[in-house]
């Protein structure tokens, strides 16, 4: 495929030294990581060369924890001190989770998002991730030799900025540098892209564990451009389960069960799902504690019957999803199929039959997540491989609105917005002598705040006083390129920077990370301590060395002046990396971050400048030919 | 060039209506490809938020001038012709009517279910709405009548609106 050519920001004139990073593809029911590795996207094993982790943690009485295999083998034992598909707890309140009654968790209401009470004290489900990701990293970091620069980490295109926002939460407290939020479908797209040197557009059906997403992607001269996305955060290969579950309890004529018969059915089901890809019928076969046998057979012309609702359910986002793209069924070029769901025949089916194609089974659909993770991951780290290069517009999955008068919602960036995007709005105020205002902002589709999910109060505080409808704030929603959202204020009349609370109620603040950092570790304060020292170490070598590059590229840039004051600088900064202090650190950053700002616009500028000239001459040779 | 310089000077385009769109889907590209933030990952926190800032802009920058309409009102906009101020001044009592005689086939060929005359209302407006861009390309570009062109642009943002309407009738026909 054509590809750029453009010099990376940073890159260096001394010979390229390959930094470690990975995607993580963090499943509902497995997850995995995988790096480039001389060039190639690999998933790494572990070491009874497994490559899929299963995202189950159980927690024990002393406090340690077990992850994947084990942890999932002994799920029927401890069913309540297990947590599986922690995934669809993410960001989430109780209400919002379906089936909760069949779960044999001992949930406790938190405030945004629901938390676990287990052996080990009570969990929030950005720990219970944050345990499977740390599983991953230590995993990596033993097959690579080495620490880890960062990590690309996959969402489900859907997820909202909640779901987003607990995801990153649970890398930071993993102590992984969190290189983007990948949404799950452009990193298959990337995985299949690259392979196959496509063009035009694909279509991405990505049934996960628990999550559905659809994406529509155009692939042109190097760009993954993102149309439209849509999807159900909650529907999934569980729910699948779930409804053969819910048949062989019917079947089998069943009493209640305890939470581990419970555990112990669903587990069968689950292989009966598995066994019927390849298989005309599957036995579920279980003995359960209260002394019923259970002995049935499913067959598949039963099991697409009991399941139908599910898979015309993951149809409508398609059919919206490509309305939205302003698309036609025969404008796809390709459907990709992402997700151990899409194993089963009646998806498979259903979804040719949409398309009017077969769909692309020649990637693993449990790996190709991660390997198109990975391969985000080494690009962004710095790495290039060959003159291989690509750029990915993506776009957020929901619109974003405010709450007006009457509990309606008012579209600011409607979805489908390619990120990273911003709205400034202006507000008033109401009253005399007013100073202060809440901002209430939603997430969804709907028309009434109520049917919408409430993202945050913000609470615009030291407006100055004056006269009813006087005072302009303008109130700036900002979605950066992780899809995850911030706000700034600022009152327009006299220029006062209002002071923006912005609390998300399921967000963690620097500080609760640093609290359960702490309580993670056996020598508490001192490892965390030294951890943020070393992070901060690196972050201050990475920063003289991107700035001595940009100073070795583009010195004409600078008067003699600004220069020297940037050498010293730098010089400043390596002598306070080279020391214990965290904080003298952190403030020669700020130093140097101060004194580049200006070169580093003027270097901006210069790229699109250089970009924009260069194409002049290709249009040139072009018509020449 | 800074962060402030209007959208066509940005992707060094003429500022006109009439502009070749697949020239700026290219330099868009080009562009955000040296400002994204996929560029800048693992940059410094001063320098990151800088190709943030830049990247939104480029991708308002084309999202504006994508579509006829957003760059009409853009255009607009830089001559000094808000068309968001206007929005209360009354249309011509012909252009209601014919707008109202429109809304009443929709909501019948809706009703009806009548997908063939939903197709055709669509393909009828939709040829209308481009023979009109073809009268807006003229006023601004050729005869610089913005006044014309903003009276013009206003109408058209009626008939953009019942367009999407009629597509969201057969959408709902097709469910």
């Amino acid at each position: 495929m054509a590809l750029f050519q453009i010099a990376e920001p940073g890159e260096s004139a001394a010979p390229h030294e390959h930094k470690l990073a990975v995607g993580i593809d963090l499943g509902t029911t497995n997850s995995l990581v995988a790096t480039v590795r001389s060039g190639m996207a690999v998933c790494l094993a572990d070491e009874q060369g497994r490559p899929l982790l299963p995202s189950v943690v159980r927690y024990h009485a002393d406090g340690s924890t077990e992850v994947g295999f084990e942890a999932q083998r002994n799920q029927a034992v401890d069913p309540r001190h297990t947590i599986v598909s922690v995934k669809r707890f993410m960001g989430r309140g109780l209400k919002d989770i379906a089936h909760v009654e069949s779960m044999p968790y001992d949930f406790v209401e938190a405030p945004g998002m629901v938390k676990l009470r287990t052996h080990a004290g009570t969990k929030s489900p950005v720990e219970v991730s944050a345990e499977i990701l740390k599983s991953l990293k230590v995993r990596a970091e033993a097959a690579l030799g080495g620490d880890l620069v960062g990590a690309v980490i996959t969402v489900p295109a859907y997820f909202d900025d909640a779901q987003r926002q607990a995801t990153k939460d649970a890398a930071r407290l993993a102590g992984l540098n969190v290189l983007r939020l990948l949404n799950e479908p452009t990193a298959a797209a990337i995985a299949y892209g690259l392979d196959n040197a496509a063009e035009g557009v694909y279509a991405v059906y990505d049934l996960g564990g628990g999550t559905f997403d659809i994406s529509i992607l155009k692939l042109t001269k190097g760009v993954f451009e993102v149309m439209s996305t849509g999807g159900d955060s909650a529907l999934g290969g569980d729910d699948f389960d779930h409804r053969i579950y819910c048949w062989a309890v019917e079947q089998a004529k069943l009493q209640p069960l305890s939470p581990e018969d419970a555990r112990l059915l669903m587990m069968r089901c689950r292989e009966a799902k598995e066994f019927l890809t390849l298989n005309p019928e599957a036995p579920i076969t279980a003995r359960l504690n209260s002394g019923e046998m259970v002995d049935i057979k499913l067959d598949v012309p039963t099991f697409a019957e009991i399941t139908q609702t599910l898979v015309s359910k993951t149809l409508q986002p398609v059919k919206k999803a490509l309305r939205d793209a302003g698309l036609r069924v025969e404008d796809v070029k390709g459907v990709v199929m992402v997700g151990g769901a899409t194993r089963m025949p009646q998806v498979q089916k259903a979804v040719g039959d949409f398309f009017r194609q077969e769909p692309l089974t020649n990637l693993d659909p449990d790996k190709v997540v991660a390997l198109g993770a990975a391969t985000q991951a080494n690009l962004l780290a710095g790495n290039k491989t060959g003159k291989d290069d690509w750029l990915l517009l993506d776009v957020i999955p929901l619109s974003l609105g405010l709450e007006t008068m009457g509990g309606l919602t008012e579209k600011v960036i409607p979805r489908n917005s390619t990120i990273p995007t911003a709205r400034a709005q202006e507000f008033t105020t109401f009253k005399d002598g007013q100073t202060a205002m809440v901002i209430q902002v939603v997430q969804g589709e709907r028309e009434m705040v109520a049917d919408c999910r409430s993202l945050a109060r913000f609470e615009l505080r030291g407006i100055p006083p004056m006269v009813a409808g006087a005072a302009r704030i303008r109130v700036t929603f900002q979605v950066d390129a992780d899809g995850l959202l911030s706000v700034a204020a600022r009152e327009q009349t006299t220029g006062v920077e209002a002071s923006v609370t912005v609390k998300p109620s399921y967000g963690l603040s620097d500080d609760e990370i640093a609290g359960m950092l702490q309580d993670s570790m056996a020598h508490a304060k001192d490892d965390a301590m030294a951890r943020a020292l070393r992070e901060a170490q690196v972050e201050a070598d990475r920063m003289i060395e991107a700035t001595e590059a940009a100073l070795a590229e583009d010195p004409h840039l600078l008067n003699e002046a600004e220069t020297t004051k940037i050498t010293v600088s730098i010089a400043k900064l390596r002598d306070a990396a080279a020391g214990e202090n965290r904080r003298l650190i952190n403030i020669a950053m700020d130093d140097l971050g101060f004194e580049t700002q200006e070169f580093a616009h003027r270097r901006m500028d210069q790229s699109i400048k250089k970009v924009l000239s260069g194409r002049k001459v290709d249009e040139i040779k072009m018509g020449e030919e | 060039m800074d962060l402030t310089a209007d959208f066509f000077s940005l992707f060094e385009l003429p500022r006109a209506f009439r502009l070749n769109v697949s020239e700026l889907d290219s330099r868009f590209r080009d562009v955000q490809a040296q400002v994204h933030p996929d560029r800048f990952a693992n940059a410094p926190d001063g320098e990151r938020r800088l190709s943030m800032q830049w990247a939104t802009r480029v991708n308002e920058a084309y999202q504006t001038l994508k579509k006829p309409l957003g760059r009409a009102r853009y255009l607009l906009e830089l001559n000094g012709h808000d068309l968001q101020a206007e929005n209360n001044t009354a249309m011509p009592a012909d252009f209601l009517m014919e707008q109202m005689e429109w809304r009443e086939a929709v909501m019948e060929a809706r009703v009806g279910g009548d997908h063939h005359e939903l197709e055709h209302l669509h393909n009828r407006l939709r040829g209308d709405i481009d023979s009109r861009y073809d009268e807006v390309g003229r006023l601004l570009d050729d005869k610089k009548e913005f006044a014309q062109a903003t009276d013009r642009v206003r109408r058209l943002m009626f008939l953009e609106k019942l367009l999407s309407e009629i597509d969201d009738a057969l959408a709902s026909l097709e469910e």
